[in-house]
């Protein structure tokens, strides 16, 4: 094997990221690496690249261990990196960013001429003729991807790591950047390949290994696996603690909401959802699938260019948060960090911040009206902290969460978009908030939901739609919810609807 | 056609634009007399102005260069009014004083990770402060070598003043050229600009790279000082203020993005003659008032800043 | 008692000051009655601190948002020689205010348009008005010094009313003022939200565009204000020297009171107290006796010391360092 990892371990504190995963990567093949957002796939890379200093375990390259404590020295060491956001400088030609470090010079000052002549001979490797006095930003990305891949392999040459490489390519420029990739894999380097499209990987990849909660699934050759297998290991089966399921709906409530050949252009597909008082609509799909992108066009972040949304009353205008959140949408978005909680801010203060806005600032909320609904929220949602007046960034990840979800609630919304509520939260958080879900419809208000734990879906959902490609391909209902029938329907086997 | 060049065109579009509404008005603009005055008068801007494009590329900002200029000055004159050295070993010992000046900087900027603008005003307060401390007044500036210095100069055809001064800020704009797009210095400059977190990870050693940068940029200030005071003849503490503003304009005029990454040193040198020949135009037209300038050179930044932001936001929408 | 908490820093920082400066000049406490005004260091300072003080309580607010207005020097000279322009057209003292509050409030929402809609950053687009509005000024004034009599405009410069000076009367209401909206609305709490987390902000529902604009405009008004105190006091205008560096003095003012330059929570008292403190020191070093030329460099000393307490470096490396040795105590 060229490269070997043995026990590989990564603790950040309330979790472990990476538990014990063995991993082997023989040179002259493509090793596919799987599992969905928290599986360990970006921390394993991260370990290997030296951007994360392991906590156990060990790597050995060449039959030599090796212990990279900087993605530099990483790549000194033979190990390259291609990442999903170009990792290279846009404002720079691509003769600079091939040749950044290793320019020929003469005199002491950089040879224009021969930085071109050897940029241009190394391109040509790859079957690219382009002016390489231009700005790299000035290419298409597919192009900019395999100038990155040509410098890793120039500087590396040993292993490379495509880390979601295609995510934003079409289908020919995927094929373009596969050429390249296969022609290094016949010259001998391993290449760890992360992707979350199944199609890709099937078409690319000689062996595959699959995470899941930071451990190891599966480590197996592609030839004879199965989609539907694959799918299956990815997304897992048992939740810890099992929800019981709903009481199917003795009749379909009336739809409360109506969306209209819904759509945005290269972000998703236009489609129809209808949504009833107090349902539960369910979002599965990979990521990368369209979900959260949907999420984003329903609350008017990336608004929708085609299509209409209206309720009983007449058109809904979403073309903006402010907008959703007057027509009674909340949004509960996937990146809490960055996109839900204020930190600086109290647990009070973060509770209250919607409400306050939609009120306007003239009408400040009073003290202690702001006192008691925090201290509400955090006594149903039992948001564990030493008082409301502590900053929320100094709260656990499934207590922000709760703190968030709080926001939205006490905005008493009619339609509440929760992006992957339980991502990142441990194991207790997690029944509490699907709990809570629960309580939430039985008052009436309608969820659309986005998981990647399917047992989840199945268990609160009373429908379930399906993404692929970043278009809705299935709908489930009633009875037909259930874990299998999602995954053929993610896999695109089978007889889902 | 590259993108990145556009704003460089537009500098020299709107230069070459200018001087031919200039002549058709004033003939008298095209003679080497008047060019050789635009040199000279903006030698001390076009030299620190090499310093700030160098800032600028690296993603910074140099705010103290102006309070380095008048310290410099003063820092000359009270050296040889009051010491028996001569002028070339004030000069080496004022460069080597303004460059770790500028090295300090960059080494706190690199350090704190502070934004850029607030450490050089701190250097900005300083470096004018220990200007006071030298001398309130003006001090003339009456060394032999200095005459020496003024007069300088190659009579070019037409009776024009190629000026030592005016030749030195042609000389170091080429240097600064070579500097940043023939080094990989340079280069690291570039890639900071444009990212820092990837110049990172492509190798570019961001604190060296930082602190030198500044160390240049401080270097140029204290040579922009020495023009300046060879022009003037005098060290005032109270001389160049603002001059920060006016060479950062001068910079994006030139061309060059104000957040860092893309622009060339040619394009420093047509922003720093453009604001000189708005200049000429105004005292040509002796109707005009000066603080016309001022305006003109406002628009003309506010104007650059949204070609660039547009050009940003085209190549966006581009991918 | 939490607004105590917040701004007792900056009153033990002033009363050391005025500790330190009394040992030098032990009169630098006292207050003679002169023809019916107070007169003496204690209140010299407090109507020189007016501008600073009145600048520094807009560029808290926009340094809350994660901003900063490097034109307030600028706009304080338009405003000026707007006002004094009305005056020499004989408009009266009441138009020449309402002149000089419209260009602020101008000026602010130019600023506030560019960054908040055009999306430049804050620095870059207070720079143009920077560059650009002394040549404004100038123009309004025609290069000149523009003197004028109005007793009425000039009071507000250098009147006093019940006992203090005017000036000290306008930046103690200004701050108060803002500082009561702030806080008694929900503004205070949007501005910083906006400041800490502009997006969760946003996705919150929180108009952050409309904010940001208001915030400049805000900073533009008192500029405004810190203009007309300063034209009423030496009874004109002039556009070269009207407010400069003035907005150095006040982000050191707001970065004094301990206002973070990443922008989030803010102290509106906290500021004008950093401006006091800059006046003190200033009227300190006169009264001991140093040359006045002491001045700037103790200001980049001060302006390096803050840097050095909110650097998010020096602090990470503080808590890993703490950490670590907390470790290592606890393992032995």
């Amino acid at each position: 094997m060229l490269l070997s990892i043995r026990s590989l371990t990564k603790v950040f504190p309330g979790t472990r990221a990476l538990d014990d995963v063995d991993l082997d990567i023989a040179a002259g093949e493509v090793h596919a690496l799987l599992g969905e957002n928290g599986a360990g796939k970006s921390t394993l890379i991260k370990c290997l690249t030296g951007a994360y200093l392991r906590d156990g375990g060990t790597i050995t390259l060449e039959g030599a261990p090796i212990d990279p404590r900087s993605t530099l020295q990483a790549q000194e060491l033979g190990i390259g990196t291609v990442y999903q956001e170009v990792n290279l400088l846009p404002n720079l030609t691509v003769a600079q960013n091939l040749m950044f470090g290793r320019e020929p010079r003469r005199f002491g000052l950089i040879d224009m001429r021969g930085m071109r002549s050897q940029a241009r001979a190394t391109l040509a490797q790859y079957g690219l003729s382009i002016d390489v006095d231009r700005d790299l930003g000035s290419y298409s990305v597919a192009i900019q991807q395999i100038v990155a891949i040509a410098r890793a392999v120039e500087i590396s040459g040993k292993v490379l790591i495509l880390d979601e490489p295609t995510a934003s390519l079409d289908a020919a420029e995927v094929a373009m950047v596969f050429d390249v990739v296969r022609g290094l894999r016949d010259r001998g380097m391993a290449i760890v390949f992360v992707s979350h499209f199944l199609d890709q990987v099937f078409d690319l990849a000689d062996r595959v290994t699959i995470l899941r909660n930071g451990r190891r699934v599966a480590s197996q050759p592609i030839v004879g696996l199965s989609r539907m297998a694959l799918v299956e290991q990815m997304l897992g089966r048992a939740l810890e603690e099992v929800v019981a399921s709903p009481a199917p709906e003795a009749e379909q409530a009336p739809a409360m909401l109506h969306f209209d050949g819904i759509g945005r252009a290269g972000v998703v597909a236009p489609f129809d959802l209808t949504v009833a008082a107090g349902e539960v609509v369910g979002l599965a799909g990979l990521l990368g699938s369209g979900r959260t992108e949907t999420a984003e066009m329903l609350f008017g972040i990336r608004p929708a260019q085609t299509g209409t949304a209206r309720d009983a009353d007449g058109p809904l205008d979403l073309r903006h948060p402010r907008a959703a959140i007057a027509a009674g949408f909340g949004f509960a978005p996937e990146d809490r960090k960055t996109d839900g909680i204020v930190a600086d801010l109290s647990i009070r203060e973060n509770i209250i911040l919607g409400l306050q806005a939609r009120r306007g600032w003239a009408r400040p909320i009073p003290r202690a009206e702001q006192n008691r609904l925090a201290d509400d929220y955090i006594r149903q949602l039992d948001i564990r902290t030493s008082g409301r007046e502590k900053p929320i960034g100094e709260l656990s990840g499934g207590n922000q969460q709760k703190a968030v979800l709080a926001r939205w609630l006490a905005m008493n919304p009619r339609f509440l978009i929760l992006d992957e509520p339980t991502r990142g939260i441990d194991v207790g958080a997690h029944a509490e908030i699907l709990r809570l879900i629960r309580t939430l419809t039985d008052k009436g208000l309608s969820l659309l939901l986005i998981s990647s734990e399917l047992d989840e879906l199945v268990a609160v959902a009373d429908r379930v739609i399906v993404l692929r490609d970043r278009a809705h391909v299935a709908q489930l209902t009633g009875a037909a919810v259930g874990a299998d029938a999602i995954m053929h329907a993610i896999a695109g086997t089978g007889d889902a609807a | 056609m590259n993108t990145r060049l556009l704003p460089l065109y537009a500098t020299i579009a709107i230069f070459v634009l200018a001087y031919a509404l200039a002549y058709s008005q004033f003939p008298a603009m095209l003679s080497t007399r008047v060019i050789g005055n635009l040199l000279t008068d903006n030698a001390y801007l076009g030299i620190v102005a090499v310093g700030m494009t160098l800032v600028i590329l690296s993603g910074g900002i140099d705010l103290s260069v102006g309070s380095v200029i008048a310290f410099s000055g003063v820092f000359i004159a009270v050296a040889l009014r009051d010491t028996g050295l001569h002028p070339l070993a004030v000069f080496a010992a004022l460069l080597l004083l303004t460059t770790v000046f500028g090295a300090g900087m960059g080494f706190l900027i690199d350090r704190l990770a502070m934004p850029a603008f607030i450490v050089t005003l701190a250097g900005m307060f300083l470096a004018r402060g220990a200007a006071y401390l030298l001398s309130v007044q003006a001090v003339p500036i009456t060394h032999p070598f200095y005459k020496l210095l003024q007069d300088a100069y190659w009579l070019m055809p037409g009776r024009g003043r190629l000026t030592l001064i005016g030749v030195l800020m042609l000389a170091v704009v080429a240097l600064g050229a070579v500097v940043a797009h023939r080094t990989r210095f340079g280069t690291s400059v570039y890639a900071l600009g444009g990212g820092a977190q990837t110049a990172r990870l492509m190798g570019v050693p961001q604190g060296r790279t930082t602190v030198l940068v500044y160390a240049f940029s401080g270097l140029m200030a204290g040579l922009s000082g020495i023009v300046f005071s060879v022009y003037t003849g005098s060290g005032y503490s109270l001389a160049t203020v603002g001059t920060e503003l006016t060479a950062i304009a001068a910079v994006v005029i030139g061309g060059t993005l104000l957040t860092g990454g893309s622009g060339t040193m040619i394009g420093t040198l047509v922003g720093v003659l453009t604001m000189g020949l708005i200049q000429t135009y105004i005292v040509f037209d002796g109707s005009l008032s000066s603080w016309w300038t001022k305006i003109v050179i406002g628009l003309l930044l506010l104007g650059f800043i949204l070609l660039q932001k547009g050009l940003l936001r085209l190549s966006q929408r581009g991918r | 008692m939490t607004v105590l908490s917040r701004i007792a820093p900056q009153l033990i920082v002033l009363a050391a000051l005025i500790a330190l400066v009394s040992v030098f000049y032990p009169g630098f406490l006292s207050i003679d009655i002169q023809n019916g005004r107070p007169v003496g260091p204690v209140i010299d300072i407090l109507k020189r601190s007016a501008p600073v003080a009145l600048l520094a309580v807009g560029m808290t607010l926009v340094i809350a948002t994660r901003g900063i207005d490097l034109s307030v020097g600028t706009i304080m000279a338009i405003c000026g020689a707007a006002a004094a322009w009305a005056l020499t057209q004989g408009l009266g003292a009441g138009a020449a205010i309402a002149l000089a509050l419209t260009a602020g409030l101008a000026a602010g929402l130019w600023n506030g348009v560019l960054v908040a809609v055009v999306g430049i950053q804050p620095f870059v687009a207070t720079l143009i008005l920077m560059t650009m509005g002394r040549g404004v000024a100038q123009l309004i004034t025609e290069g000149r010094i523009l003197t004028f009599t109005d007793p009425g405009f000039g009071w507000v410069g250098s009147g006093v009313a019940l006992g203090l000076p005017v000036p000290v009367w306008i930046w103690l209401a200004t701050a108060i003022a803002v500082a009561v909206i702030m806080r008694r609305t929900a503004l205070g709490l949007l501005v910083e939200a906006v400041g800490i987390n502009r997006r969760a902000a946003h996705l919150a529902g929180v108009n952050a565009t409309v904010l940001l604009i208001a915030v400049y405009i805000a900073s533009g008004f008192c500029a405004a204000l810190a203009g007309i105190v300063v034209t009423a006091d030496i009874r004109g205008a002039d556009a070269n020297n009207a407010g400069l560096w003035l907005e150095l003095d006040a982000i050191l003012a707001v970065v004094i009171g301990g206002n973070s330059l990443l922008g989030g929570r803010f102290s509106v008292a906290a500021s004008v107290l950093g401006a006091l403190i800059i006046q003190t020191i200033s009227a300190g070093i006169l009264l001991a006796g140093f040359a006045s030329e002491y001045n700037l460099i103790i200001k980049a000393g001060l302006v390096l010391i803050i840097l050095v307490l909110q650097s998010p470096r020096i602090a990470s490396e503080w808590r890993l360092w703490r950490d670590s040795h907390r470790a290592e105590r606890g393992r032995t």
